[in-house]
């Protein structure tokens, strides 16, 4: 284990870690662009520049070895030096366009020209045009080659991690820019992430594109419910200022870095598959007589309403009743709602039914379940079966459920039955809670709106059993309420003793009765999540 | 770290706690301008005593104050050579607005050179403290408060509020 001294700090590491690790390790900041910890070393931006005793030259800390007895200097008057003429450079032939460039406010090149540059540019050449500006490049992403420092970090990402290979630099010297190859689009199935990955303002998002300024983002941190991962994102939002989309909160989703889980990336469809979160969302309460259209109540009268139902059935015959539990639930959710209607009202048919089809899945993040937390709903006792689901719907379709409760699943476009679309429409209690219209909304009998996953706090637990926490980002939109609210509003109307508790005293609860969350709060889950002991 | 420093109130003494004298000093400094006025403009009105300056009301809005060059007025918005706004919607002016002020909207610019344009610009005057923060902070010099309108009073909070065609055609009264 070489053994070495950075900047006098002593540190002994593994063998083959690079300089620029070991400085990272003691929490000295050496500044880079091309080197990414998730792909190989190109050295090719010389930003990372140090000086290393008996070493002739400076040298460039991303490349280079730590070796026994080396002793480096990170912040002598030369690698100052040089940090300031490798970034005059870099920015030879940037059109230093801040005022429309999305970047700014996140850019490596702003940042670092406050924390190491500072100079008074010399350059009186004229700078070399590079291309047109705004290309789009593939569905998502847009390319200003003007912009581009050639770090080649999109070039190894789409080489190394998303094995597309579209990007390459063309062309030599201060001709050479950043391109696809003739042919090629950038749609692979994790394009976004170059975009992340760019250092500078030449990649950027086209779906965020001019939206709102990276300044007025509230970010919070979140677990993507996209598929059964769970990669780790924040959620950024900004509410308190117009931006350029009327009536959206979330401007869009970064992922966040977790190399237990999803490293620095997140898929596609996960990162711009936020729109649901303000869109096409039940905002009040509805009910629907026969096959009209549903009409706008209120909280207190719905759930009278559905109480008054609800007695008459469990008074009638237990058996008439189902409840679908849905993987898209968080723990907490699923917990609480085994709690009431399992143990407290002893139903028998309390079901678990993920209504999103299987999908594609490949070796880097996307799993082919595309529920965020069958994991903990199997955890918790849930497990879903073919058969009695299958047995279900056409009980339903016969009649003989009178009264059903679904969690946002949308059923009616999952099973293609007509039958069922008149079944949910003639049972004497068909209850839909969720977030956002479907065609199950369309026929259930009575609508209450639930919360997005980004309004509510609660854990889900991916396929490989790590429980993550989602935050709360937004108050619930319209009327909508959080599932648990719901679910306790509802025991309360039944006139039920269930304490009105937060997601982290259902948990706490939780961890100490299911065996798999044992010793779990929601402070050792933290950023990063935990798995059982 | 900024500086401060910590300024104590002089304590009042015993003739400005006993209230009564405090008031006659102030009706004994209005009065003498009152009538030092009074004298001087009627002895102008004679011609004499020209070299003595009066006190001056200007009877707006009939007559209006020739205000100084740099002075701060109502916000305008400056236009290319070809009308449209020159202001490429950074939001600069925005974020160092100290009062909040102002709300922008970009959208894409169909000549790709420019890229970004504002889609709306909105400044609220019943807000803004007319401090030019706006104006030091463009990049573009793309906003100005030189229009010279001083008279931005409205009849209700709504009608303070300027949009990015009042602002781009200030002659337009607010
Ligand atoms: S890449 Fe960075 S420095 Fe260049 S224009 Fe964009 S924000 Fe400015
Ligand atoms: S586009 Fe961005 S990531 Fe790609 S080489 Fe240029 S600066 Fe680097
Ligand atoms: S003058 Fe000051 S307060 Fe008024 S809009 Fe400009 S920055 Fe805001
Ligand atoms: S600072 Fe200038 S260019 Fe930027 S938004 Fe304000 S007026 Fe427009």
């Amino acid at each position: 284990m070489p053994t070495l001294k950075i900047d006098e700090k002593e540190v002994t590491v593994p063998p083959g870690t690079t300089l620029i690790r070991a400085a990272k390790e003691l929490g000295i900041e050496i500044p880079y662009y091309c080197w990414h910890p998730g792909l190989s070393v190109a050295g090719n931006c010389r930003m990372c520049l140090v000086e290393v005793d008996k070493m002739p030259k400076p040298q460039i800390s991303c490349h280079i070895q730590c070796q026994d007895g080396m002793v480096v200097r990170t912040q002598s008057e030369t690698v100052k030096k040089l940090r300031e003429h490798v970034l005059e450079f870099l920015l030879v032939n940037h059109p230093l366009d801040c005022p429309v460039c999305d970047q700014a406010g996140e850019c490596g090149l702003q940042d670092y020209y406050m924390k190491h540059g500072l100079y008074d540019s010399r350059l009186n050449e004229n700078k070399v045009k590079k291309g047109q500006k705004a290309v789009p490049i593939g569905p998502t992403v847009m390319l200003d080659n003007e912009r581009c420092i050639l770090c080649s970090r999109c070039v190894r990402f789409t080489d190394e991690i998303s094995k597309s290979h579209e990007f390459g630099i063309f062309n030599r010297g201060d001709h050479s820019e950043i391109g696809l190859y003739p042919g090629e689009e950038l749609n692979n199935k994790y394009s976004g992430n170059v975009v992340d990955i760019c250092p500078v303002g030449a990649l950027t998002d086209r779906d965020f594109r001019f939206k709102c300024r990276v300044w007025y983002l509230k970010k919070t941190e979140s677990i993507c419910p996209g598929c059964a991962r769970g990669c780790n994102i924040t959620i950024e939002t900004s509410h308190d200022r117009p931006t350029g989309v009327e009536n959206e909160r979330v401007m869009r989703l970064k992922p966040r870095f977790n190399d237990e889980v999803n490293d620095w990336w997140i898929c596609d469809s996960g990162r711009y598959g936020y729109h649901s979160i303000d869109q096409n969302r039940i905002l009040t309460p509805l009910v629907r007589e026969g096959t009209a259209a549903a009409k706008e109540s209120n909280w207190k009268d719905a759930l009278k309403q559905a109480c008054v139902s609800f007695q008459n059935l469990m008074a009638q015959n237990k058996e008439q009743i189902a409840i679908l539990l849905s993987p898209m639930m968080t723990n907490e959710e699923i917990y609480l709602a085994h709690k009431l209607f399992v143990e407290t009202l002893q139903l028998s048919r309390v079901l678990l039914l993920g209504v999103h089809p299987n999908g594609d899945q490949d070796d880097l993040l996307i799993r082919s379940d595309k529920h965020p937390n069958r994991m903990g709903a199997e955890w918790l006792g849930l497990i879903e079966g073919k058969e009695v689901t299958q047995k279900l719907v056409s009980e339903i379709e016969k009649g003989l459920i009178q009264g059903l409760f679904l969690f946002g699943q949308d059923i009616v476009s999952q099973f293609q039955s007509e039958r069922l679309n008149g079944a949910l429409n003639q049972m004497r209690l068909s209850l839909f809670i969720g977030s956002n219209y479907n065609q199950t909304v369309s026929s259930a009998r009575m609508i209450l709106p639930g919360a997005s996953y980004a309004e509510k706090d609660g854990t889900f637990t991916n396929f490989e059993g790590r429980v993550q926490r989602i935050r709360k980002a937004l108050f619930p939109l319209g009327e909508s309420r959080s599932e648990l609210e719901i679910i306790q509003s509802f025991a309360a109307q039944l006139g039920l003793d269930l304490p009105s508790q937060t997601s982290e005293d259902i948990f706490l609860e939780l961890a100490g009765s299911v065996p798999k969350f044992r010793g779990m709060t929601y402070d050792t889950i933290g950023h990063e999540g935990v798995r059982p002991a | 770290m900024i500086k401060t420093k910590v300024v104590s109130e002089p304590p009042l003494n015993f003739w400005e706690r006993i209230y009564l004298p405090e008031v006659f000093r102030g009706l004994w400094i209005t009065s003498k301008h009152f009538f030092r006025n009074f004298f001087l403009h009627l002895a102008h009105a004679f011609g004499l005593l020209r070299h003595l300056k009066a006190g001056v009301t200007i009877e707006y809005p009939e007559q209006t104050y020739i205000l100084p060059k740099r002075s701060r007025t109502r916000h305008r918005l400056t236009h290319r050579p070809d009308g449209s706004p020159r202001c490429v919607a950074c939001m600069m002016c925005e974020t160092v607005c100290p009062a909040r002020c102002i709300a922008i909207v970009a959208e894409e610019h169909p000549d790709p050179n420019i890229e970004k344009k504002p889609k709306s610009f909105d400044i609220d005057l019943g807000k803004c403290v007319f401090c030019g923060f706006c104006v030091e902070a463009c990049p573009e010099d793309a906003i100005r408060m030189d229009t010279k309108i001083v008279n931005t009073a409205a009849y209700s909070r709504p009608a303070m509020k300027l949009d990015l065609n009042e602002l781009l055609n200030p002659t337009s009264s607010s």
